[in-house]
């Protein structure tokens, strides 16, 4: 597939003698929402790990459009698009709300410390903070911005990361089962932003996600591991028909009482 | 009271240096974790410069004090590049034990050059001084009030309103959060060397002048700049600042009010005994948080 904008090739990572996973291989398209899901264990987070550039691999090839995406490192991936969000949480809670997307921004902007310090970046910095406030407007917590993140409830705290990762101005977004810990509603509200960032955005967007439901309603195609190996990869709809996928979710005596 | 007012106003002056020194090891502390045993050497380092500059070389002061401060923010962010970007990822044990290697270094090199008895500073205010009342008031005690207080304004102004001192925060809250959002955390440790590098040779400048002068002994303030850090809380800034000022006006009053028995140089021993009453009462400082721990 040469147009897929992100290509990984028998993606192997062992710690010591325990295999995370072995040989993943998938392709995502521009502009899709690709998601990988599995059951506790079954090596999801190390896959994201490794594709957020954290774990280094064992084996196997992960190109970005064509560049070896193994060789970058951690702090290249804003440059080239890539914005990623935590699994537990990946904001400062003593800064405020804009002052977390902001951090954002910094990449985007020039003006060096000397300059920033003798306050002549101050125009830069006024239009980086439109940028700011608009993608907290977009996730839905605008009237929010000046108030210290630690005193949110976790969902909101979520959304200020989500707000940071589209003030990043990305291509692509890694999200980190983006509603762990969540209740119904908040994680209908996160999935509901997800698919509307997706959409409006034009984003590529890889999900790594536990819960069944959002990754249904939101994935376009999911790729599924069981035991860090690839059992299964399709539309949401072949995905809940595949034989092997409900045996890994559901354990293989209910099918033999069925 | 005359007499309290005196000692006030002393203690005052060197608690705002010792602000600046105390800043110093907060910047650094708070991005990378690490405690900068260097900082002493680093003041030192400052100060001679100051003096070659404007004694030996006859630049201007403000000039010399300017090219010093420049010239140890360089140092600070050199040596971040050279000795310590290479070993991260080993223990903070291992990093603070190189810059207490490099503070003995420097501290010792700069013996060697300049040699072992004390300097002139070259400021304009040497020991002039005025008065009010019978309260003296020493010109470079009275600058060092101003320029200290300026210092930290800057430093504050800095931290708050521009994208890198946000930086600093955001490296300060999590460093790995702040790395995948774009900013690059080692260019945010080694800004934070380069600060520390400034404001010690601020320090290290009024620490300096009369009725002291600079001397290789110089750089031991920072040691009693260090329970001002401890008192204040590691990682707050507004703590460095008021347990800067709070030592530093402790250690003036115990010196002049500390009865005898007590030997003459209890003062020195003052400000740890401050900082040990405090911290039984705030394990993290005046102004530090328990630090939370993820799970």
């Amino acid at each position: 597939m040469s147009d897929s904008l992100l290509c990984v090739r028998d993606l192997t990572l062992r710690f010591g003698a325990v295999t995370a996973f072995a040989g993943v291989s998938f392709d995502v398209a521009p502009g899709e929402l690709f998601a990988v899901i599995g059951p506790n264990g079954a090596g999801k987070s190390s896959l994201f790990n490794a594709l957020s550039r954290v774990y280094e691999p064992c084996d196997g090839t992960v190109t970005f459009e064509g560049r070896d995406f193994l060789r970058l490192a951690p702090r290249q991936l804003a440059g080239i698009g890539i914005a990623r969000s935590f699994q537990n949480l990946g904001v400062f809670p003593a800064l405020t709300v804009l002052e977390n997307v902001m951090v954002g921004r910094h990449h985007l902007m020039r003006a060096g410390a000397l300059r920033g310090g003798l306050g002549l970046a101050r125009g830069e910095e006024r239009r980086h903070r439109v940028a700011a406030l608009e993608a907290l407007e977009y996730v839905g917590i605008g009237p929010m911005a000046g108030a210290a993140v630690q005193t949110l409830p976790y969902g909101l705290q979520k959304r200020v990361e989500l707000a940071r990762c589209l003030a990043m101005e990305p291509r692509v977004m890694l999200l980190d089962e983006p509603v762990a810990g969540m209740d119904a509603t908040e994680r209908a509200e996160i999935a509901d932003l997800v698919a509307r960032v997706h959409r409006e955005r034009e984003l590529t967007v890889l999900l790594v996600e536990h819960d069944m439901g959002m990754v249904m309603s939101v994935a376009e195609r999911i790729l599924v591991l069981d035991f860090g190996v690839p059992i299964a990869i399709g539309t949401p709809a072949a995905i809940q028909r595949d034989g092997r996928v409900i045996r890994a979710y559901l354990g293989e005596e209910l099918e033999a009482v069925a | 009271m005359s007499e309290f007012l005196q000692l006030l106003f002393e203690g005052l002056s060197l608690g705002a240096t010792y602000a600046l020194v105390a800043l110093g090891f907060v910047v650094i502390y708070r991005a990378s974790g690490v405690i900068n045993f260097a900082q002493g050497a680093m003041l030192l380092l400052g100060a001679y410069l100051i003096s070659w500059l404007a004694v030996d070389v006859g630049v201007p002061f403000g000039l010399a004090v300017l090219a010093a401060m420049a010239a140890l923010g360089a140092f600070g962010a050199g040596f971040h590049r050279i000795a310590l970007r290479r070993v991260v990822g080993q223990p903070t044990f291992v990093l603070v034990m190189i810059t207490i290697g490099a503070g003995i270094a420097v501290t010792a090199g700069v013996s060697a050059i300049f040699g072992d008895n004390q300097r002139l500073l070259g400021d304009p205010w040497g020991s002039s001084a005025f008065h009010v009342g019978s309260i003296t008031i020493t010109w470079v005690k009275l600058s060092g009030i101003v320029v200290a207080a300026a210092g930290v304004a800057v430093y504050f102004a800095f931290d708050r309103y521009t994208r890198w001192g946000l930086a600093m925060r955001a490296t300060a809250a999590d460093e790995e959060a702040t790395l995948s959002a774009g900013v690059p955390v080692r260019r945010v440790h080694a800004l934070t060397w380069a600060l520390a590098g400034g404001l010690a040779t601020l320090g290290g400048l009024f620490l300096a002048g009369f009725p002291n002068a600079p001397s290789p002994t110089l750089g031991d303030a920072a040691l009693r700049a260090f329970p001002a850090v401890v008192l204040g809380g590691l990682s707050s800034s507004v703590g460095a600042v008021v347990g800067g000022v709070l030592i530093g006006v402790v250690e003036v009053m115990t010196s002049g009010y500390a009865p005898s028995w007590l030997g003459t140089n209890f003062y020195a021993v003052a400000p740890y005994v401050a900082m040990i009453a405090i911290l039984l009462v705030r394990p993290y400082g005046l102004l530090g948080v328990k630090p939370a721990e993820r799970l």
